[in-house]
């Protein structure tokens, strides 16, 4: 009971406190905002926005955001838990009969945030500003006209002034005078965005007068060519991250395929186990929410160990029994993929497991208005040079890799002084392991990770170790980045189902052509 | 001599024990009892697919067990015999064989895609077994031996993409046809090009565009869609299938495609398969299917708790911590009651007998309509919705039809259908 009156005491010192809400604000239309359909809505938010004081963004933005709700004509605010009456903030029965949820759609959602996008257009702040002429460079419309003239009348910086230009300028091309016209086509030419060119492309099929119709497509040209950069960029950057997926997923296969001349058909399940080994270790960090994010940090070196160890035991148990026989390892080794497929399938079930991506890989960089580049694919383009260098520096610069080197070069020689060689191909292959356990972490922030996630990287992983030549780690880059450059080039040109069919083909025509591959070292002797 | 006896005995009871669990685990081994009448589950539970087709599996079984629970049918306990064709389209042809032939079961509840169905169908012809397909398709296919439980073309692609050229819709003019290359996509694709055209649109303002199965690199598409994008109000129609979804839609959000742009509406994605994604950068995307889990009826209430008790009783991962319901679950789910119910209006669990009874059950359908089998085409009566992506990953209706709908397999897009038959070829024309 006493909770209850401190309660209302609560309430009601609190509304005491609180500024009344400004009696301005037109309550019908908010009304209608909220409850009405089709046009009627639209029509309120125009009104709203033209006479919007300081809890017009407010209420719209709990609009946008879904924190409305209806029991008929009541409007009810679910603010910080609590129902209260948007308007006059008094708190309402918590037990309201038939409560739904108020449905935005993407119109009106849309509409919601160009209305707030051109209410922060006079907010002091400039960053507040800039990011508000950006949005509504997309979106504005029609009746933001008046807001928009206001803001240019009192905007001082230079950019956020260009934007707010072309934002007039789209809205003068449906103006009935043609100086006016001519001047907002004239102004839509200097913009690198896209939107401009929807706008004028839009205006050139209503347009009748023959200068303007002129100028539209001399504008059109200047923004297309700025455009087409953006798309340039955009291509070429796909390229480049699809060429450090495969280089990843290549790289261990050169050092167990290329440098030890194991045809390892796992190496696709050995990558698979990287990718569950992320996958562990983020429910792991499950029940430490705060550090979620960094779950990656820790995920690298466990695939690295989970994989290396599974490789080296396979190395131990069944391949060191088989060197200088290919095709009895290929057997195995195919047979070993399917062993561990299923166990996989067995302890994780067939379905896919969900990787999420810590909160600071998603999203991208706004290059240019028409570019944006994904973290997760820069983070993967970042890693895949990290692990090259790092897989060069042991192979060039460390004891083992020496060994390695060694090994792989004359086995008997090196026996003959000193190597312990059986010893040398346990690493090498648990080297050449754990790099595919890198490469699988990588791939589970871009693609799912479920049991058979190796089956489709085995045949890019040969397909690039062959290409740049076997025993070749600067081939392994070339083949990678150029099989990743021509498959976005042709996927851009003739759709993703050819371009896979395209470089297949390429890749048997030039394999029958030259069989050593890109780069082959010449007077290499492994022992076959 | 004791000892021995007592070691038989431990032995005996592990060897049963283990024989059990197998039965459990491996049903289609168990033995047929007097009183029980086998069914088919025909999903991959393994593959590109298995995204979408495990959970089906499970309220098949969750349908089961509650018909059982009952009484069973005619008296008889419904075994299920589950098997996995794992996303490889001959090997449900060969399942299918398995089941009909070997398992002799009364009918099959299965297949996702289209080209899975493609693959079963001639099995089911040519031993007149009966297949209930829950899944939306493409059409162009009446089977007497098949009860399609999802929506043709006219109860869903063709009402989506009328609501994305609606003022509501944002008023589309240019559309872009993206899809997995199989036969679904490419028929669906080819009916809504003819569809378009006859509202006005011109070629050049259609693009089409196929990925692989499994395909995981979205990246030069998206920039496509981009591009494509600039030429005036556009939006993506999705016939993408299977976990492929996954990196499309992450590629979607990381490249900042915001629905107010460009609205991506998808044929085949639900709950389930926006699971593992992060849905605050995809809301107001669109689906369109005839159920959503979102909908507010006394029947679909129900069907959720069923749903999460069952999922949390048998431990379903994934499930048991989030339960989800979507719109082929719902099928699913409405052709094993219809079953049920046409079995006991036969009396009898022979096919032609069974097929006969089905045309014209009704059943209260969680998406809070009376769903009808039409007493002709083998098609359900169907209410279409279309729902808004939210940002926890569930779909927000924003358009409906005021009832059901009634199925046009044979779209009158594609020229020669008009002269096709709303009903199954008889068996006697057919040979």
């Amino acid at each position: 009971m006493h909770s209850k009156l401190i309660f209302y005491i609560v309430v009601l010192l609190s509304g005491l406190l609180k500024p009344l809400p400004v009696l301005a604000f037109d309550r019908a239309a908010f009304e209608s905002v909220v409850l009405a359909e089709g046009d009627e809505r639209f029509k309120a938010l125009d009104t709203l926005v033209a006479e919007a004081d300081n809890q017009t963004p407010v209420l719209l933005k709990a609009l946008l955001e879904g924190e409305l709700q209806r029991a008929g004509k009541q409007i009810i605010w679910v603010h910080e838990g609590r129902n209260i009456d948007p308007l006059t903030q008094a708190p309402l029965s918590s037990e309201l009969p038939d409560k739904e949820d108020v449905v935005v759609n993407n119109r009106l959602r849309g509409a919601l945030e160009s209305a707030l996008a051109a209410l922060k257009l006079v907010s002091t702040d400039h960053k507040t500003r800039l990011a508000a002429a950006k949005e509504l460079v997309v979106s504005a419309e029609e009746g933001m006209k008046p807001i928009v003239k206001k803001a240019l009348a009192k905007e001082t910086d230079a950019t956020i002034k260009a934007l707010l230009e072309s934002i007039l300028a789209t809205m003068e091309l449906k103006s009935t005078e043609v100086p006016l016209r001519l001047q907002a086509v004239q102004v839509l030419g200097q913009s690198s965005n896209s939107n401009a060119k929807t706008a004028l492309l839009a205006a050139l099929e209503v347009e009748s007068d023959e200068g303007v119709k002129q100028a539209i497509k001399t504008s059109l040209k200047q923004v297309e060519t700025r455009l087409v950069w953006g798309q340039r960029l955009g291509l070429v950057f796909a390229g480049l991250s699809l060429g450090s997926i495969l280089l990843l997923a290549a790289l261990g296969l050169a050092i167990t395929y290329g440098l030890m001349g194991v045809i390892n058909m796992a190496h696709g399940e050995l990558i698979m186990i990287g990718s569950y080994s992320t996958f562990v270790v983020q429910n792991l960090f499950r029940h430490i929410p705060a550090f979620f994010d960094w779950y990656l940090l820790f995920a690298i070196p466990v695939s690295f160990i989970v994989s290396a160890l599974v490789g080296m035991l396979l190395e131990r148990g069944v391949i060191r029994w088989l060197y200088g026989r290919p095709l009895e390892t290929l057997l195995a080794t195919w047979g070993i993929s399917l062993v561990l497929m299923q166990t996989v399938r067995t302890f994780f079930g067939a379905q896919n497991v969900q990787v999420e991506n810590p909160s600071f890989m998603s999203g991208g960089i706004v290059v240019m208005s028409n570019v944006v580049l994904p973290w997760n694919r820069i983070m993967i383009v970042i890693f895949a040079i990290a692990v090259l260098l790092a897989v060069g520096w042991t192979l060039t610069r460390t004891r083992l890799g020496l060994f390695v080197r060694a090994v792989t070069q004359n086995r008997a020689m090196a026996s003959c002084v000193g190597v312990p060689t059986a010893k040398v191909d346990t690493l090498a292959f648990g080297l050449g392991s754990g790099i595919a356990g890198l490469a699988g972490c990588a791939l589970s922030q871009i693609g799912n990770v479920g049991p058979d996630l190796g089956q489709s990287f085995i045949v890019d992983s040969f397909m690039v170790v062959v290409l740049g030549g076997v025993g070749q780690l600067a081939g392994t880059v070339y083949a990678a980045l150029g099989l990743g450059f021509a498959n976005k080039l042709l996927e851009s040109w003739s759709g993703a189902v050819i371009a896979k069919i395209v470089v297949l083909v390429f890749i048997i025509m030039f394999i029958q052509k030259r069989p050593q591959g890109l780069f082959a070292l010449k007077g290499r002797s492994v022992e076959s | 001599m004791q000892k021995f006896e007592v070691f038989l005995n431990r032995f005996k009871k592990i060897a049963g024990i283990t024989a059990t669990a197998s039965l459990v685990g491996l049903s289609s081994l168990g033995v047929q009892a007097e009183d029980t009448v086998k069914v088919g589950i025909l999903h991959s539970l393994s593959g590109t697919m298995a995204i979408s087709e495990t959970v089906l599996k499970d309220v098949a079984l969750m349908a089961i067990d509650e018909i059982n629970a009952k009484g069973g049918v005619l008296g008889k306990k419904i075994e299920p015999v589950v098997v996995d064709p794992a996303s490889n389209w001959p090997l449900f042809a060969e399942k299918a064989r398995q089941l009909i032939t070997q398992d002799k079961v009364s009918a099959v509840f299965g297949c996702w895609t289209s080209v899975s169905r493609k693959s079963v169908l001639p099995v089911f012809e040519e031993l007149n077994g009966l297949l209930f397909y829950p899944v939306q398709y493409e059409g162009e296919e009446i089977s007497k031996n098949v009860f399609y439980t999802g929506a043709a073309p006219n109860q869903q692609a063709i009402p989506a993409v009328t609501y994305l050229m609606s003022k509501e819709g944002g008023g589309a003019k240019r559309f872009v046809l993206l899809g997995t290359d199989y036969v679904y996509p490419r028929t669906t694709n080819k009916i809504l090009r003819a569809f378009l055209k006859s509202k006005g649109v011109a070629d050049k303002d259609i693009d089409e565009k196929y990925t692989p199965f499994g395909h995981s690199d979205y990246q030069t598409i998206v920039a496509d869609v981009k591009k494509f994008a600039a030429g005036g109000k556009t939006a993506v129609i999705s016939t993408i299938n299977g976990d492929s979804n996954v990196p499309f839609y992450k590629e979607l959000g990381n490249q900042g495609l915001k629905a107010t742009d460009v609205p991506v509406v998808a044929f085949s994605v639900g709950e389930e398969e926006l699971r593992g994604v992060d849905a605050k950068p995809l809301v107001g995307h669109l689906a369109a299917w005839n159920y959503f889990m979102t909908i507010k009826s006394p029947a679909n209430t129900e069907f959720i708790k069923k749903w999460s008790a069952y999922a949390k009783a048998k431990k379903i991962p994934g499930q048991m911590d989030k339960p989800l319901t979507n719109d082929p679950m719902e099928a699913t789910y409405i052709g094993i009651n219809m079953w049920k119910q046409a079995v006991e209006k036969a009396k009898s669990f022979d096919v032609a007998k069974v097929s006969v009874a089905m045309g014209g059950q009704t059943f209260k359908a969680p998406s809070g309509i009376t769903s009808m089998m039409d007493p002709k085409n083998h098609h359900l009566h169907k209410a279409v919705f279309i729902g808004e992506v939210k940002a926890d990953g569930q779909f927000n209706v924003v358009w409906k039809t005021p009832g059901p709908v009634k199925a046009q397999p044979w779209s009158p897009y594609i020229p020669g259908n008009d002269k096709k038959k709303d009903e199954p070829a008889l068996m006697a024309e057919k040979k």
